[in-house]
């Protein structure tokens, strides 16, 4: 959980004369004002009683049919009542847990992980465990070394959590050779997987991968999914795909939190669908991100010093930098809001105090301009920080006495490194034992599926 | 009744706090009777304050700008009378290098210490002064940014290794840190409170960290992982002490209307040491004044009213 000191500062990063990015914030801007009210008004000549009504908890299937749309676009075959219309994805991370966690029990999770997921964890009271990534994603052999370490101490997790595609906050994509091990690895043990892709279309390079539910077809991967990078993070819409049975227990977690989301959003969204080809809005945001992205990283690595090292994302919206270890960069945070500009300080993707050092940057929230300049008044604390130290342990400004640079990318020049997001190490804490094993979901084995992906 | 105008927020790093206390204390003002002009302090203030023209101003601000005497100026270039202490004194209690000198000089205790700014580390070689520094404090070593109010940035360093990042993080906050010896012990606040113009003590509270010895100060205001005893078990003597030092401090460094003093009191020798003064200490509904003030039979709107009274009877 962050600490009330962290809550403060970033509470000052919202203030509208710092140049944040910190923010996880699609480009709205772009949305043509005259398709909204053209939108709008259709729903109010169509189904105007409808969208000011209660619906059914599940959601509209006019709103399903969208959403199968949707994930066939990532490669997903997969029925109406299959789904689960939420509010925002964030919905979906909630009611896993109100629908699997009791407190004490262990969540797997990357390390770093989405700050978002870090709080409801919390407020669950699940022990979170996590596991490193490198460039390839979670790591694999950590995982498994991490899951027998849980089974000699009697504890099973309740689900790992992950995001493969572009992830929140290390930027990095997991491997197609890992995504079918980690499938595998659900279905021999016997594992859910909450796989949250919320930017799996927002690819800017590289080709796509398949998503674990379509490698795993559906059997134990629970997959969420939301229109808010593909279209509004307004309407507040996100929807899960599920194994039936925990389906059925996510639907009465949904009654209980607000009965149904919003009737008029996805009346909306469903006119948005039905106006025209909603992929190429999806293009036309995917070219403005690609063209931030590469302000950022070419900002980073003119900026940047050379004891700094950052991931180079083929999608979504986040950058994740690593300082030197010697610098704390919620510490940093304050010196850099006096210079107006504002980042996540990655203490805030873990729950067990790593992340010190490093810092996630967004790329979609603000235009060119203000990337240039925020990674310029970013640069320069940081270069201050790392001459101080320099000065301070007597090596000379800035040089020696710092952890190894990451290698520079061969191809561009520019440092391209893989993050080892996590610090020091993925060691597994020594975790109490759980005296609520035997309510630990266990899904029916089903029969297993030839080949995948 | 009288118009109030309550400042709160601003732009310090205690900005949220400030806004809790601001809210408070206006709801107070309220229920005490007179008008309440909130006033979140930004680029506008002394144009608000020159077209609202209220009878007095009650500072709810914590942190940069409005406990360093900055927002205290102000108001006495506008010419509204305003709660707490003056320019001068907030200037004092905001640098805790100046606080602790002045402390030294009166032969009041407070853990030895060595404060300097980052031109000394950068131009005058002040890191090779940093073995003899750390003989003389021994380890651990509290390392702390000068102007800082909350907990953000201060530091311990347990080896030599560890003390150049803890620079490096207080640097982060202030141009001035000082390295102080770590005093081991009891945890207490002495918040002071003029009552018909004379300061006298309330009832001393002290942070119980549910970990001992646990080195991390942030943690320690955490929800949960302080508990706060008020009036602190103490012994008669200690605790007469430990209010006469928090007195003497107040008058040393020239404090009006109220202010909380932060002593340790030292396990193994059983010494008291002021570690600094807060020229306005939190009014939360957690904060350490209101805790004491309402152990001493004063409810928030009455600590409120007293903090007001003198500022109106100008």
């Amino acid at each position: 959980m962050k600490s009330s000191a962290m809550r403060d500062l970033m509470a000052l990063t919202e203030r509208d004369d710092v140049i944040s990015l910190a923010g996880g914030l699609p480009d709205t801007s772009s949305f043509p004002p005259e398709s909204y009210a053209s939108l709008m008004r259709t729903v109010a000549s169509e189904s105007c009683a409808r969208a000011l009504q209660y619906g059914p908890t599940e959601g509209f299937s006019l709103l399903k049919r969208c959403i199968i749309e949707v994930m066939s676009a990532e490669g997903m075959e997969i029925d109406t009542d299959e789904v689960l219309v939420t509010t925002g994805g964030q919905q979906v991370i909630d009611l896993v847990c109100k629908t699997l966690i009791d407190p004490g029990d262990v969540i797997v999770a990357e390390a770093p992980t989405y700050p978002g997921a870090v709080p409801t964890f919390c407020a669950y009271q699940a022990d979170v465990v996590q596991v490193t990534m490198d460039r390839d994603g979670m790591r694999i052999d950590e995982l498994r070394a991490t899951l027998d370490e849980l089974d000699r101490t009697g504890r099973r997790p309740k689900f790992i959590y992950t995001v493969p595609n572009f992830h929140n906050p290390a930027g990095v994509t997991m491997s197609l050779e890992r995504r079918r091990e980690l499938v595998r690895i659900a279905a021999e043990r016997e594992l859910l997987v909450l796989e949250d892709n919320p930017y799996g279309l927002l690819r800017y390079e590289g080709t796509p991968l398949p998503t674990l539910r379509s490698l795993d077809g559906g059997e134990f991967v629970i997959y969420a999914s939301t229109f808010s990078k593909i279209l509004s993070p307004g309407v507040r819409l996100g929807w899960a795909a599920a194994p039936s049975p925990v389906l059925q227990k996510m639907n009465i977690g949904k009654q209980s939190a607000d009965l149904c989301s919003s009737s008029v959003s996805q009346c909306f969204v469903a006119a948005y669908f039905d106006s025209g080809p909603w992929h190429d809005y999806v293009r036309s945001l995917i070219e403005i991100y690609r063209r931030r992205r590469d302000v950022m990283l070419d900002s980073l690595a003119e900026q940047f010093p050379r004891e700094a090292e950052w991931t180079h994302p083929e999608g979504g919206l986040f950058i994740w930098a690593t300082m030197p270890d010697y610098i704390d960069t919620t510490d940093l945070l304050a010196r850099a809001l006096e210079q107006h500009v504002a980042f996540v300080p990655g203490r805030a993707a873990f729950v067990d105090g790593r992340g010190g050092s490093a810092m996630r940057l967004n790329f979609s929230g603000v235009d060119e301009d203000d990337i240039r300049e925020g990674i310029r008044r970013i640069a320069e604390v940081v270069r201050e920080q790392v001459d101080l130290y320099g000065t301070l342990t007597d090596a000379g400004a800035g040089a020696g006495a710092v952890p190894q640079s990451g290698a520079a990318d061969p191809v561009t020049g520019r440092r391209r490194t893989a993050p080892a997001p996590g610090g020091p190490s993925g060691q597994l804490e020594p975790s109490a034992g759980d005296p609520d094993l035997a309510k630990i979901l266990r899904l029916p084995a089903k029969r297993k599926r030839a080949g995948s992906g | 009744m009288s118009r109030i105008a309550v400042l709160k927020g601003g732009r310090s790093l205690e900005r949220q706090v400030s806004l809790k206390s601001g809210a408070r204390v206006e709801d107070a003002v309220a229920r005490l009777g007179h008008e309440v002009i909130s006033i979140d302090v930004g680029a506008d203030l002394v144009a608000r304050l020159d077209a609202e023209r209220p009878d007095a101003a009650f500072v709810a601000l914590h942190g940069r700008d409005g406990e360093d005497g900055t927002v205290q100026e102000l108001l006495e270039v506008v010419g509204i009378p305003y709660t707490g202490s003056g320019v001068s004194a907030c200037i004092r209690m905001a640098d805790k290098v100046l606080a602790k000198h002045a402390m030294r000089d009166r032969e009041i205790p407070t853990p030895d210490f060595f404060a300097f700014s980052e031109t000394a580390f950068k131009e005058l070689g002040a890191a090779q002064a940093l073995p003899a520094i750390e003989e003389r404090l021994q380890f651990p070593i509290v390392v702390k940014p000068a102007g800082q109010g909350s907990a953000l940035g201060i530091k311990f360093a347990r080896t030599p290794a560890d003390i150049p990042a803890a620079l490096v993080a207080a640097f982060s906050y202030d141009r001035k840190v000082l390295l102080e010896r770590y005093v081991a012990g009891r945890d207490l606040a002495v918040s002071i409170l003029d009552q018909g113009g004379i300061p006298r003590p309330l009832p001393i509270v002290e942070a119980v960290p549910e970990q001992e010895d646990f080195y991390d100060f942030e943690s320690r205001y955490e929800i949960g992982r302080t508990r706060f005893v008020c009036p602190a078990a103490l012994d008669d003597a200690v605790d007469a002490r430990a209010s006469e030092l928090a007195l003497e401090v107040y008058a040393l460094l020239g404090c009006a209307g109220f202010a909380r003093v932060d002593l340790m009191l030292e396990r193994d020798t059983d010494e008291l040491y002021v570690l600094e003064a807060n020229a306005i200490p939190g009014l939360t509904e957690t904060s350490l004044l209101p805790q004491a003030a309402d152990a001493a039979g004063i409810g928030f709107d009455a600590l409120v009213a007293r903090i007001l009274e003198p500022v109106l009877a100008r």
